[in-house]
């Protein structure tokens, strides 16, 4: 029985399907068969973060209309064949996302997978709700920045309240941070908010800290996800991130300032 | 506009965080209300006006949880003559 992780944050350009696509392929990397579906219907993106943009023939509402079955729709990563890609539809209005459709296919994908993540769209309109609703897991991802931290604690209490887990009064969903476009040099100067500062107002705990980093951004342009970056802090942080994930306890790396600058300009970039 | 920046010593990071405190507990606190809380309060503070009269502010509704239970608290604030008097039930 998969476990059902949604990504989300409540405004976008945080990191979500960054996160998602990371998240995931370190899942499959770890040998979990993963399933990551896009909840954002209508502006499609994590088939690009993926790399699969034009592999995609059905999608997530072809599948809850009975217009084509989940085999069909799924698509296999080129790199790791433990990951699937549920696509969203690109045409289609949101509310073709029912409550019971979702249920019917994350209930066949529960079957056969270890762990599907859900890749929330932005705001906390129909399709984001629908991506929060089934989770077991929570991961919130959040920038040292007073809105979208703020839009976080929203997004705490919609996952406390409005989830199945919530209306069934079952364990409520576990819920980690993840802190994105970390800048240490800045919290030292006083102009960010730091790691604990974070913590403190959402009181939850922290997943991991992902550094700013020029390697996201690289990542994206040529549709890998940036965990498959050896090289890159960003690449590393998200490794500890699956990691803790799956219960390791590591320190966190990424939120003192580097000491080796030259050293990991020169040979890690 | 530079000046305005300089003129406070203290780092913007912390501003923030204190300004988000803030907020972020006001705002807890408002989601975790019943949210038959503003019909009831509107409906008893009509039922006391019938007998005194008071004003709108006067009248409060809580609900506080303990460790065990959840307490709905009303607190009215009677006119003077007298010293104001505040009747919880």
């Amino acid at each position: 029985m998969a476990k059902i992780i949604v990504i989300t944050s409540g405004k976008g350009g945080v990191g979500k399907t960054t996160t998602s696509a990371s998240l995931s392929m370190g899942l499959a990397l770890q040998g979990y068969k993963t399933a990551v579906i896009d909840y954002d219907v209508g502006l499609r993106n994590l088939d690009l973060v993926m790399g699969c943009e034009r592999r995609v023939v059905f999608d997530f509402v072809n599948v809850i209309q009975g217009e084509a079955n989940l085999n069909q729709a799924l698509i296999r990563d080129k790199r790791n064949d433990k990951l699937f890609i549920l696509p969203a539809s690109q045409t289609r209005d949101k509310n073709a996302l029912t409550k019971e459709g979702v249920e019917r296919v994350l209930e066949e994908l529960q079957e056969d997978f270890d762990y599907v993540v859900c890749d929330s769209p932005a705001g906390i309109e129909h399709g984001a709700l629908m991506a929060m609703y089934f989770a077991d897991e929570a991961i919130v991802v959040t920038n040292p920045e007073v809105s979208l931290v703020r839009d976080s604690d929203r997004i705490l209490g919609i996952l406390a309240s409005k989830s199945r887990r919530a209306e069934l009064g079952l364990e409520p969903i576990r819920e980690h941070l993840l802190l994105t476009r970390y800048s240490p040099q800045r919290v030292r100067n006083g102009e960010m908010l730091g790691v604990d500062d974070v913590k403190d107002i959402l009181s939850i705990s922290l997943l991991g800290v992902i550094p700013e980093s020029q390697a996201v951004l690289a990542a994206s342009n040529l549709g890998t996800p940036v965990i498959l970056n050896e090289g890159s802090d960003a690449g590393h942080a998200y490794e500890d991130a699956v990691q803790r994930f799956l219960g390791e306890d590591l320190p966190h790396r990424f939120v003192d300032i580097p000491r080796k600058r030259l050293f990991g300009r020169l040979f890690g970039g | 506009m530079f000046d305005y920046f300089r003129a406070s010593r203290e780092p913007s990071a912390a501003v923030a965080k204190e300004r988000l405190q803030i907020i972020v507990s006001h705002e807890r606190a408002e989601r975790n209300r019943p949210s038959y809380l503003p019909t009831l309060q509107k409906e008893l503070l009509e039922v006391i006006r019938k007998y005194v009269h008071v004003d709108p502010a006067d009248v409060q509704v809580s609900v506080d949880k303990n460790k065990e239970c959840e307490i709905l608290a009303l607190n009215v604030v009677l006119p003077v003559p007298g010293p104001a008097q505040a009747r919880r039930a």
